[in-house]
């Protein structure tokens, strides 16, 4: 179980406890976080479960897999701390972490 | 003004599988779809990747699996109508009057919507003043080429559209080509391609950068693109192309009276049928109580979905349930002795 909070464009946090093992982006989905579309449902295909990781974090979380820097390219607004929150794992280690929420995410 | 038994909106496998089971119980059935292919999100988004579970299909890709629903409905004849968005859906007597954005008309006492996540549409620069140069001096694909001969032109993105078109304008345009970061996932030859071109300077390469504004009154002037480093770039440009890909929107179907929930449409699980009666939602589009997003759900959903059009469009016919291996009925309309 970690404490992730997503922080909305309207600079609301919502800390939602994320069991082991889900995802940040389905973390937010199954919560109703406004924001995060996942339109493809976590296939890496769509680039709308775009977050920004608060630079503290970003070594911490899994490493880029093959397919999810070209999927960037399709976000809204990259940053260099953007990540598909489809791609992040839940586990102990990321309690506390904090993504911010793009605008929009098309 | 087209008439048919049913009208089937998204060219996925969902929409693909209901055509077969709407022919097959002697239904006509035409199909729309706003891509300019059949296959929907297995074409666009996953044509390579292989699918695991499809029942009775070890492995396929979201290729392999269209090309072999195509072929399923080989023995029938169906009418495809590809690059067309469904705008309008309106009740008129007993009969559903469906209009497409190229001016299309359908009547039909059946609509089938298996739409995925709504229709495919280009994904476009974030930035607001940008809306006022569309289709004008910027654009997310390219009509006439023509247009740019002797001009200056700057595409944003990464992919192989961008690519492409940076390599095929450098010919007879100024061409500043603008990514996010050094790599490109377009295919090898063209970016060697690229590459080249912009050692010989004819493309001017940059990487790292981001669009920043638009600048211009009536036409637009310059862009300032800004790297990560902070770096502010001004360039010169008569047109901007963007390439960043498709985004699925719910689009106009949230416009139709139907109960929607999250971008999906709740349906009843006997006839997969909406809170409007004669039209259907069927695949990842269509929610109720233990939904599965899954394409086998979908064809379990397209075949109950026919089904239940059969009633509307042969209201004084009785249904009969009859198997492809026994009934000769069936055998003929898949043109099998």
């Amino acid at each position: 179980m970690a404490r992730i909070n997503y922080i909305t464009h309207d600079n609301k946090t919502h800390t939602i406890e994320v069991q082991n093992g889900l995802t940040v982006m389905e973390g937010a989905v199954q919560n109703d976080i406004p924001g995060i579309d996942a339109d493809c449902g976590g296939g890496m295909a769509c680039a709308t479960c775009h977050v920004y990781v608060k630079e503290e974090w970003l070594d911490k979380l899994p490493k880029k897999e093959d397919g999810e820097e070209d999927m960037l390219d399709m976000a809204f607004e990259p940053k260099q701390n953007s990540r598909l929150s489809c791609q992040l794992v839940v586990s102990n280690d990321l309690d506390g972490l904090e993504v911010n929420i793009p605008s929009k995410q098309g | 003004m087209k008439k048919t038994d049913a009208l089937i909106i998204g060219a996925g496998p969902t929409g693909l599988f209901t055509a077969h089971q709407l022919k097959l119980i002697g239904l006509d059935c035409e199909i729309v779809d706003n891509l300019d292919k059949i296959g929907g999100q297995c074409i666009e988004l996953y044509p390579d990747k292989p699918i695991y579970d499809i029942p009775a299909i070890p492995e396929c890709t979201g290729k392999e699996l269209t090309n072999n629903l195509i072929n399923q409905l080989k023995p029938f004849n169906i009418q495809f109508h590809l690059s067309e968005r469904v705008d309008e859906v309106k009740k008129e007597n007993e009969n559903w009057i469906v209009k497409t954005n190229n001016g299309k008309t359908f009547s039909t006492p059946n609509v089938i919507i298996a739409g995925g996540v709504g229709s495919f549409e280009p994904r476009k620069f974030g930035l607001k003043e940008c809306e006022k140069f569309e289709d004008k001096s910027i654009f997310y694909s390219v009509k006439d080429k023509k247009i740019f001969e002797g001009k200056t032109v700057s595409i944003f993105g990464g992919g192989d559209s961008a690519l492409d078109w940076a390599v095929e304008l450098s010919k007879s345009s100024k061409v500043n080509l603008i990514h996010r970061r050094d790599e490109f996932r377009g295919a090898q030859l063209t970016v060697d391609k690229v590459h080249e071109l912009a050692k010989s300077k004819k493309i001017n390469l940059l990487t790292k950068f981001q669009l920043k504004s638009v600048n211009g009154s009536d036409s637009l002037e310059s862009v300032d693109i800004k790297h990560d480093n902070e770096e502010v770039k001004n360039l010169k440009t008569d047109f901007v192309l963007g390439f960043f890909g498709l985004i699925m929107q719910l689009g106009p179907i949230a416009n139709w009276g139907l109960n929607i929930d999250k971008k999906t449409i709740e349906v009843d699980t006997e006839k997969f049928e909406t809170n409007q009666k004669g039209i259907y939602a069927v695949g990842d589009i269509c929610s109720y109580p233990g939904k599965l997003k899954l394409i086998l759900s979908g064809f379990h959903e397209g075949a109950l979905a026919a089904r239940a059009c059969f009633k509307l469009a042969r209201p004084n016919e009785k249904y009969r349930f009859e198997f492809t291996t026994s009934s000769k009925t069936l055998k003929e309309r898949l043109g099998k002795k």
